[in-house]
């Protein structure tokens, strides 16, 4: 129990940030006309990309020796290279059909 | 000095993810809000690269170029090579790669931990990281294969009950080893009974519910992206996670009520297994009346006003650029030509603008559902190509049916309606259609690309 209220209040400025976040991105996108469903999920997929920096920095602190962990890394790099620019080139492309608008 | 300046860096990407995901939920807006988050992406990904981190800079440089690099190249190539009618496995299929990316990153650091002090705190964020990250990667590519027609759906009796008990295993061995952390196989019995449990959650999922299953899992990918943030202290992966999961899960369930659906319908896939019964008990038959292709033609080529309702044949069929050259012939023998597009018609919300569009249709013909509903009265011919339950008159007068309540295109105001359909099946919803058999509507019966190829010849030559 101790223990459990001493990480709560030394990880604070964490916790706030994921409730203000979690507010955020319900606000952010609560009128959404259904027409942007597919593209939003889209742009929403590339932002989830940032984890390409969790592997960017699993790559760039394994020991130069270790190949298990360089080549995990190494996948998770281009994993996650490929969820973020597949991404934001996929929703480009898709909201470029939506260019010619009536309003 | 770099590490300040990674901070800011991070900073300002937080804030373009914000700003270009409300960018994102206006048309107008839209495109340049991609950008921005894009732009901001870059920036924390080249600070992460180039800055120093607590005061050390990373190695290993030849390896994260050539990572960055060879997803890319990758990356841009097939999003570009896609065709429009695949954009829903694509965004599947980097959703999975999202998945996979933060569950090895979960691997590689757990055969670190033995140097942290902390360490039942980073086992448990690890573990979550690894279990969301797997179900995500393997779900998204059930989802993408499905999409595909690769994967057919599959269920046996009993599934749910199995799946219940696999992710209270994996949650349970998750729990054990957060509190016992040295026994280190227990991370790859892990792996791969979340890997199991996110292939048979999305199995019994049939196609037409993959956008929403696609939504769920990508909102699940950032909630991974965000237990990074939370091994790393790092604010940047905490935000884009927290805020995709965030935004993610009220998008599954703003489609799920698009599709009027419930999003534990969905999950459970109760849907396939009511339909059975709703249909048999529903079944009034009837006589329908099939049209041939030259009268269908005929009726098309002499209506004045023509209002053509795109559906799932359609975008399953691609034929949106057949479809524009109907309307091209008929405009031409002086036929007033509109479209009327439900919300969810198509593989995806919104997926039937972004169709037509493709094929050049011009954005004023495209009538949403309710200036749609006004005009069809002055309507002559309805043209339904592969649409079912969205024109559906259950929905408003049969409280007992499923899709009850469901707004639908109210076709049969029109003076006459022509129904192409590959079959007499029901629809999605497994229901039958009223629809079909009235009076003033006629079958026409074909895959919607090949019937319209042939239409189109009919009303030129006519």
């Amino acid at each position: 129990m101790e223990e459990a209220l001493s990480w709560i209040s030394s990880n604070q400025e964490t916790i706030y940030i994921v409730i203000l976040m979690i507010f955020v991105g319900i606000e952010v996108i609560g009128r959404v006309p259904s027409v942007l469903h597919t593209p939003l999920m889209s742009g929403a997929n590339a932002i989830h990309g940032v984890v390409i920096i969790g592997a960017i920095i699993v790559m760039g602190n394994a020991d130069p020796g270790n190949y298990p962990a360089l080549i995990l890394g190494f996948l998770a790099v281009v994993l996650g290279t490929l969820n973020v620019v597949g991404g934001f080139v996929v929703t480009d492309r898709m909201l470029e059909m939506f260019k010619v608008k009536k309003k | 000095m770099g590490g300040h300046i990674l901070t800011i860096c991070y900073l300002i990407a937080s804030v373009t993810f914000i700003v270009g995901l409300k960018m994102l939920s206006h048309p107008a807006t839209a495109r340049r809000g991609n950008l921005i988050a894009a732009a901001g992406m870059a920036i924390a990904i080249f600070g992460t690269i180039f800055l120093p981190r607590n005061g050390v800079y990373l190695h290993n440089y030849e390896w994260i170029f050539g990572g960055l690099l060879i997803g890319a190249i990758i990356g841009t190539i097939v999003a570009k090579k896609v065709k429009m009618t695949a954009m829903p496995e694509m965004v599947s299929m980097f959703n999975g790669m999202g998945g996979a990316c933060a569950a090895l990153i979960s691997l590689v650091e757990f055969g670190h931990i033995h140097e942290e002090t902390n360490i039942s705190h980073t086992v448990l964020i690890i573990v979550l990281g690894l279990i969301i990250g797997s179900v995500s990667f393997a779900g998204s590519m059930v989802a993408w294969g499905k999409l595909n027609g690769k994967v057919k759906d599959f269920n046996f009796p009993g599934q749910n009950i199995l799946n219940l008990i696999l992710l209270f295993v994996t949650l349970g061995m998750g729990a054990w080893l957060v509190f016992h952390p040295h026994l280190t196989f227990l991370i790859y019995i892990i792996l791969c009974t979340s890997l199991l449990y996110g292939v048979l959650f999305v199995m019994p999922i049939g196609g037409a519910d993959m956008p929403v299953v696609i939504s769920l899992l990508n909102s699940f990918t950032g909630v991974a992206a965000a237990c990074g943030g939370f091994l790393y202290d790092n604010k940047v992966m905490l935000t884009g996670g927290i805020l995709v999961g965030a935004a993610g899960t009220l998008l599954t369930i703003l489609m799920c009520k698009a599709m009027n659906r419930s999003l534990k319908h969905v999950l459970i896939g109760s849907f396939g297994g009511n339909a059975a019964s709703s249909s048999s008990s529903g079944s009034e038959g009837g006589a329908y009346k099939e049209i041939s292709l030259s009268d269908a033609a005929m009726v098309l080529s002499y209506a004045n006003k023509v209002m053509i309702v795109p559906g799932y044949g359609l975008a399953v069929a691609q034929a949106q650029h057949v479809c524009h050259e109907l309307e091209k012939a008929l405009v031409e023998k002086g036929v007033e030509v509109k479209y009327a597009i439900h919300p969810v018609a198509g593989r995806m919300p919104g997926h039937m603008n972004v169709l037509l569009a493709e094929a050049d249709v011009s954005y004023d013909k495209l009538l949403e559902m309710e200036a749609a509903n006004d005009e069809f009265k002055t309507t002559d011919v309805v043209l339904v190509l592969g649409a079912n339950d969205v024109v559906n008159p259950a929905a408003k007068n049969d409280p007992a049916s499923p899709i009850y309540g469901m707004p639908i295109l109210e076709v049969e105001l029109a003076k006459n309606v022509i129904v192409n359909k590959r079959s007499m099946k029901p629809g999605y919803a497994g229901i039958e259609n009223a629809l079909f058999f009235q009076p003033k509507t006629s079958m026409l019966f074909g895959d919607a690309k090949k019937v319209l190829q042939d239409l189109v010849t009919e009303v030129k030559a006519s």
